[in-house]
């Protein structure tokens, strides 16, 4: 029963405290640990100034709640928000209640950045969990920087950054890709892919890394191409790939058009519970499922580290906690996971240093554990990402995945691959 | 590129090419046939055509969740109730929009355009406010899913046929609506010109309300099909916008005709140069291939000619 965060200066005494607590403590997520602020001056835990009183400490979260993007990180928020409620509920920060401002991005880049900017200049937030396109990242990273903010940024994405100023809580592409496209050609004996994506960033770098890493392995990519985003047709690359006959179709199509595709997947006759072809896909998570229609999915492998039909106790209480809270028929992602786990970081982060301030954060930072986290043990890596396990699920008709395979180990974060460039 | 492949199997996939390219082509005509209505009838500009097309998906994503719950054994045609109704709702709003705001503006067309996108743009918030922001998963009955397959390698999916029969359809229905009644002819007469016409005992306020309610309720129709192949969420109707107004301009304003003709070209393009190319370059190639044409053809493929 060791569900706390190893680097609490507090261990032994909340040790105690569970065991006095008993059963009603088992029901919570993460251990309760009775910092006191008295014991933690506001003077000496925040020297730059930050939103911090006697009794509480500011945050900023920042996405989109309207535009396109809504769809996406309204999961992030809901996340994070149960998070600070939690964490509040077992006596905040360095005895601190975390309050909260919510600022909205609006699906547009500009403005994130000028939220940003609000957040960190006028309102002092200690740290920011926000952002989820990369676009949104690269438009704040700037701001982050110049005015010292910390930002927890959820999203798995293509990697090729490391800023002292972000915490990565999700996967860079090599921690998604490599282990995904070795489990299918080891399991499934897969020899021949087509790649296929939506036409930015992401997708275009991803299948960098898996042309690459499939080439290194001996194996042949038969097709590689992208659709622009919110595409709607694709009648013809899939006869492309019906003629092609590979033996992946590994899918990085995101939004919208990710329902057409595998609506008319199904309907052109490619059963993927045969799994001739297989499809292997790193962009649809059970949010998307909710979309698409499970039983248009029904059979396709997603490759992820975090899927909500993980049976952990952890993951138990997770779940069973956000639903209470945003409802019952909510699902959970990948990214609503990731996004959970910013604000536990932070509050580690703080308590190892001691301190809100933001270089002290930062310094505190690598090596922090969280044995609580609902994918399991994760831990933060000097390059400011998280090592964490990759898995592969099989998409059921309900919705859900199936967990089919994990890493045995922890798969090292790695933004800035070799040879894969 | 074909050297590998054996005569069979290329027989094979440019008959499914064939019909990739006659399904998107049902798929433009449903999109536009609204808009043409409306554009090139009335002169609006309406940016909101795609929120109507997505209120008619969410009709039909609110009739499978009724029938779903209370009465599941008729399930299998819950599809044309949701189809009628989208077309009744949509239209209804319609008829309301051009009340509330739309008829103020026919003096000045260009502004229909921001006003129209401000419509928009309220309609997606209220989207995401009643059915969240997330895409809903609309359940189509089992009959209409996956494929006949006719030869081993030929398979033909069955909405995409249902899509086509859709759009046969509705394009017939209209014709006969505006080339063989009276409010065709009363369309046809204010189009031409709106005093005389009123002059003449045509009840133009009447006429255009209806014809803006035709124009959004085709667009329900269309949105209620499209839940077999699209996304059904608060946004997904701006993944529209764009190809709809290209097929109603490329074909000539006022011309139902014409937009049936740009829409064969544009498709068959599309598809064509997606098998040869990537998605992303056929896209690009297909746009400047109308704007050159265009540019030596600015009414569009067909115009109406009109006594100035």
């Amino acid at each position: 029963m060791t569900k706390s965060t190893k680097n609490s200066p507090n261990m032994n005494v909340s040790r105690r405290a569970i065991l006095a607590g008993g059963a009603a403590l088992s029901a919570s997520l993460f251990l309760p640990k009775n910092l006191r602020a008295q014991d933690y001056p506001t003077d000496a835990v925040n020297t730059t100034g930050l939103a911090v009183t006697d009794d509480t400490v500011t945050v900023g979260i920042l996405h989109s709640v309207t535009g396109t993007m809504a769809i996406s990180e309204t999961g992030s928020v809901q996340a994070e928000k149960l998070a600070i409620d939690q964490i509040n509920a077992q006596g905040g920060v360095l005895g601190r209640k975390i309050e909260y401002i919510q600022e909205d991005g609006a699906s547009d880049w500009p403005t994130f950045a000028e939220k940003a900017k609000k957040l960190l200049v006028n309102d002092n937030v200690a740290s920011v969990m926000g952002c989820w396109t990369s676009a949104s990242r690269k438009a704040v990273l700037p701001v982050f920087e110049q005015y010292n903010g910390m930002l927890y940024y959820p999203t798995f994405y293509e990697g090729l950054e490391q800023s002292p100023n972000v915490i990565y809580t999700g996967q860079e592409a090599t921690q998604q890709i490599i282990a995904g496209i070795d489990w299918v050609t080891k399991e499934k004996g897969a020899e021949s892919f087509y790649l296929l994506g939506s036409d930015y960033i992401w997708p275009r770098t991803s299948n960098k890394i898996a042309r690459k890493h499939i080439e290194k392995l001996g194996l042949k990519v038969v097709g590689e191409e992208y659709y622009p985003l919110g595409h709607t047709q694709f009648n013809s690359v899939i006869n492309k790939i019906k003629l092609k006959k590979p033996d992946v179709i590994y899918a990085i199509v995101v939004g919208g058009s990710n329902v057409a595709f595998y609506k008319q997947l199904k309907a052109a006759g490619i059963d993927m519970t045969k799994e001739s072809p297989v499809l292997l896909t790193i962009s649809v998570t059970e949010d998307e499922i909710r979309g698409i229609g499970g039983e248009n999915i029904e059979g396709a492998y997603a490759c992820m580290k975090y899927f909500q039909s993980l049976e952990n106790e952890n993951n138990e209480e997770f779940v069973a906690a956000f639903k209470e809270m945003w409802g019952d028929d909510m699902v959970i992602g990948d990214v609503t996971q990731a996004a959970y786990l910013g604000p536990w970081l932070w509050k580690a982060a703080v308590e190892k240093a001691g301190s809100f301030d933001v270089d002290k954060v930062r310094e505190a930072s690598p090596g922090i554990e969280l044995e609580s986290a609902p994918e399991g043990y994760v831990k933060v890596h000097p390059n400011h990402h998280l090592w964490s396990k990759t898995r592969v699920g099989k998409a059921q008709a309900d919705g859900q995945y199936e967990v089919v395979f994990e890493t045995a180990d922890l798969v090292e974060p790695d933004p800035f691959p070799e040879g894969y460039q | 590129m074909f050297a590998d492949y054996s005569m069979g199997e290329l027989t094979a996939i440019f008959a499914m090419q064939g019909f990739a390219g006659l399904i998107l082509f049902s798929v433009f005509v449903l999109m536009a046939l609204g808009l043409a209505i409306i554009f090139g009838q009335m002169g609006v500009i309406n940016m909101a055509h795609g929120e109507f097309m997505i209120l008619g998906a969410y009709v039909t994503y609110l009739v499978s969740n009724l029938f779903a719950t209370y009465i599941p054994f008729a399930f299998s045609i819950y599809f044309f109730v949701a189809m009628a109704l989208a077309f009744v709702v949509t239209g209804a709003l319609g008829m309301f929009v051009e009340w509330a705001m739309i008829r103020h503006l026919y003096k000045r067309p260009l502004d229909t355009l921001l006003a129209t996108w401000g419509l928009s743009l309220i309609l997606q918030q209220i989207y995401r406010s009643v059915f969240g922001a997330r895409e809903v998963g609309v359940s189509i009955p089992d009959w209409m899913m996956g494929s006949l397959p006719l030869t081993d390698l030929i398979e033909v999916p069955i909405n995409g046929m249902f899509v086509m029969v859709l759009a046969v359809g509705i394009s017939i229905a209209i014709y006969v609506l505006m080339f063989r009644s009276t409010w065709g002819k009363q369309v046809r007469a204010i189009n031409q010109n709106r005093i005389m016409a009123g002059a003449v005992g045509i009840n133009t306020e009447w006429t255009d309300r209806l014809t803006f309610g035709i124009g959004c309720g085709v667009a329900g129709v269309a949105g209620s099909a499209f839940t077999m192949i699209g996304s059904t969420g608060p946004t997904a109707g701006q993944l529209y916008i764009v190809d709809t107004f290209l097929v109603v301009v490329f074909g000539g304003a006022g011309s139902l005709l014409g937009t049936i003709a740009s829409a064969f070209s544009i498709s068959q393009a599309q598809s064509i140069l997606e098998f040869f190319l990537s998605g992303s370059m056929a896209k690009v190639l297909t746009l400047l291939t109308v704007v050159g044409i265009l540019m030596l053809r600015p009414q569009g493929l067909f115009a109406l000619k009109l006594r100035k």
